[in-house]
């Protein structure tokens, strides 16, 4: 996997994500609970979707089945063509490694630890030297607006920051899909459409490829398409209408 | 890579600096005993065998009497003294050997001017200033007239000069040995102390024929002793001295000797031998401390790992492989169990360097056992940190991630 099958994960000649007929399954016999009851889902090249759905639904083993953090109890996951259910627990690190990036729900920053260095792990994992690792740690803070904060602990940050960090360090690895799991869940509405213009730009000038789980219509507004799921199962697959688009209002304005 | 997992070593031990000290100290403690056991042990083995070889080297020593079996429950056997004759015999029939001492000593008071010093009293001639390597400091050894004649004349040790004589010239001087007013004809040079602690300085040695007809009233040799060429040839002097000492005893085949013949190489070797088991023992012992304190790393490491199972879950997500969790758990267990070394060998130096001089032994720096100790210590977190450090990178990130 490691030199053709990841040459081929590059040259972007498949889609970025396909599910296809996966299914996730918790426990066994009578306490069994279907997460995902066969689901078909394709993500293409530069795609912004929302997931939505109601609480247990199983979007977010969805998106851990998309990250390669988990693997489908059938069905298969081809990430750029490549077929991830029969690759081992390190194929699938070095596919996280090299082409995802992650927001997590509660921000999960490393304690203690400064704005700077958090978004600076992924490119420590990656061999980076530490020159080319302090430029672009400095560029995605600034693609976040923090350039400032880089010396402050997350302790020392608000809910909005601590989550535009964790964008940075999603982002600072320069991912083919970024897999955001309600990154405006804690957040006010002002700072959740700051989250939100945010993501929209990054999809837009860099092309970053994302899918963002979400609870709100809001937020889901500024994606193109909205994936929803229900019970296991994706009910419905469609354009978002109406977009909150941020380059529409841009364009507007030029 | 291995340099950022140094850093992250020293940034999570530097977190909890209080826990990480009782971490190490098992193996602080550890360390730092082996250090002292070998470096005191080393010290009382080069001191005692100093001390063994100042009796002088490729010597035999010939007592009266005998013990039978072995250890402090042995009995003792009688045997008369020996005499002149025996030492004649010695010297005429036994090849290989240098020079043949006859002692007889006693202890006397002994007086110059209004000066008294008790003292030890030996009768010899100067084949014991060959036999101990003993050269003089002034003076002379005894004339062959002397020997022959029991005159009344002595050589004396640097204790007893400086009792007696201090700041004055004691060649030519009238020292009294028991009421007998004895020329003193030479100094010696000074030997130290004895194993034992005794002061071998504190003598004044005279004709052994002086000593026989004017201070013991017998014609008594005590001890003899044999200088032999080469040590190589001890046992082979010492069995051929057996046999012509049973023949002049009249000692039947069969029945015990009533004599014995002491090896200092011989008892040299043993001494050191049983320092070094004893010195080995007592590591051995400390490095149980070390594994125990092993043992306290991978409790804290288990520790460690289980309360930063969230961090190693985000670590996972975004981009470590097991490998690298693996390393920098690794990494820390050992930069841990190193300080603990580096402190036990400082602690071990230090404490055995001040202790030497109570023990009265040298200070032996042994450059192996610290390289062992360190190397040792490297070790035990490497061994004992790869469980905890394995069991992080097998944490599934899922879960690692919902840990609260
Ligand atoms: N590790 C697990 N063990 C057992 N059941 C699980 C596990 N993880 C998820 N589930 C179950 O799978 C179903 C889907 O969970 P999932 O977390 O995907 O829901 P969700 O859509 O993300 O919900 P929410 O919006 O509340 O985050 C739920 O019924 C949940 O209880
Ligand atoms: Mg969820």
């Amino acid at each position: 996997m490691r030199d053709s099958e990841t040459a081929a994960a590059a040259a972007g000649a498949q889609p970025v994500g396909e599910l296809t007929g996966v299914t996730k399954v918790y426990g066994h016999g009578d306490t069994a609970v279907v997460a995902l009851g066969g689901i078909d889902v394709r993500i293409d090249d530069g795609e912004f979707i929302a997931i939505m759905g109601p609480s247990g639904s199983g979007k977010s083993t969805c998106m851990n089945i998309l990250g390669c953090l988990d693997t489908p109890t059938s069905g298969s996951y081809r990430f750029r063509g490549v077929e991830v259910t029969t690759l081992t627990r390190n194929q699938r690190a070095l596919l996280r490694r090299n082409y995802l990036g992650f927001v997590f729900q509660g921000y999960n920053l490393l304690s203690r630890t400064t704005a700077f260095e958090n978004v600076e792990v992924p490119l420590i994992y990656r061999g980076l030297p530490v020159a080319e690792r302090r430029d672009r740690v400095r560029e995605a803070l600034a693609a976040v607006g923090l350039e400032s904060r880089g010396h402050h602990t997350p302790a020392e940050l608000s809910g909005g920051q601590q989550q535009r960090v964790a964008i940075a360090r999603a982002i600072v690895s320069q991912p083919t899909l970024l897999l955001a799991d309600e990154p405006t869940g804690n957040l006010d509405s002002k700072l959740s459409r700051e989250i939100m213009e945010l993501l929209v730009q990054l999809n837009e000038t860099r092309g970053i490829t994302i899918a963002m789980v979400t609870h709100e219509p809001d937020m889901a507004a500024y994606t193109r398409r909205q994936v929803r799921f229900y019970d296991g199962l994706v009910m419905a697959d469609e354009p978002t209408h109406g977009a909150t688009r941020l380059s529409a209002a841009r364009q507007a304005t030029r | 890579m291995i340099r950022e997992a140094f850093a992250l070593a020293l940034r999570a031990i530097r977190r909890n600096v209080m826990r990480s000290t009782l971490t190490i100290l098992g193996i602080v403690i550890g360390v730092a005993a082996v250090i002292a056991m070998v470096t005191l042990g080393n010290g009382t083995t080069v001191r005692v065998t100093e001390s063994i070889r100042s009796l002088g080297s490729n010597v035999l020593i010939l007592t009266p009497g005998a013990q039978t079996g072995r250890g402090p429950g042995g009995a003792t056997v009688a045997g008369p003294a020996f005499t002149t004759r025996d030492v004649t015999a010695i010297t005429q029939n036994i090849g290989g050997i240098n020079a043949v001492a006859p002692m007889a000593s006693a202890r006397a008071q002994v007086v110059y001017g209004n000066l008294n010093w008790p003292t030890t009293i030996t009768g010899t001639d100067n084949d014991y200033f060959v036999v101990r390597q003993w050269p003089m400091a002034a003076g002379r050894e005894f004339t062959d007239a002397e020997i022959r004649g029991g005159r009344a004349v002595c050589v004396i040790g640097t204790t007893v000069r400086n009792k007696l004589f201090a700041g004055q010239d004691p060649l030519g001087a009238s020292l009294r040995v028991r009421n007998m007013p004895c020329e003193i004809v030479g100094v010696l040079t000074a030997k130290g102390q004895a194993m034992g602690g005794n002061d071998q300085d504190d003598v004044v040695i005279l004709p052994l024929r002086t000593v026989q007809r004017r201070i013991s009233g017998n014609e008594d040799v005590t001890v003899i002793q044999v200088s032999v060429q080469s040590s190589a040839m001890n046992a082979r002097v010492r069995a051929d001295i057996m046999a012509l000492l049973r023949e002049r005893r009249r000692i039947v085949h069969g029945k015990e000797d009533d004599f014995r013949i002491l090896d200092i190489a011989e008892i040299a070797n043993t001494v050191q031998s049983t320092t070094r088991v004893l010195t080995a023992f007592l590591s051995a012992l400390a490095a149980v401390s070390l594994l125990v304190g092993g043992i306290g790393i991978m409790n804290i490491m288990l520790v460690s790992v289980t309360e930063r199972t969230r961090e190693i879950g985000i670590r996972l997500a975004i981009g470590a492989l097991e490998r690298d969790v693996l390393a920098q758990f690794l990494v820390e267990a050992v930069v841990l169990s190193l300080c603990g070394g580096l402190i036990g060998i400082v602690i071990g130096l230090a404490g055995s360097y001040f202790a030497v001089p109570l023990l009265n032994v040298p200070f032996v720096f042994n450059p192996t056992i610290v390289a062992l100790a360190f190397g040792f210590s490297g070790a035990v977190g490497v061994i004992f940190g790869f469980f905890p450090a394995r069991k992080a990178a097998r944490l599934d990130p899922i879960e690692a991630l919902r840990h609260e």
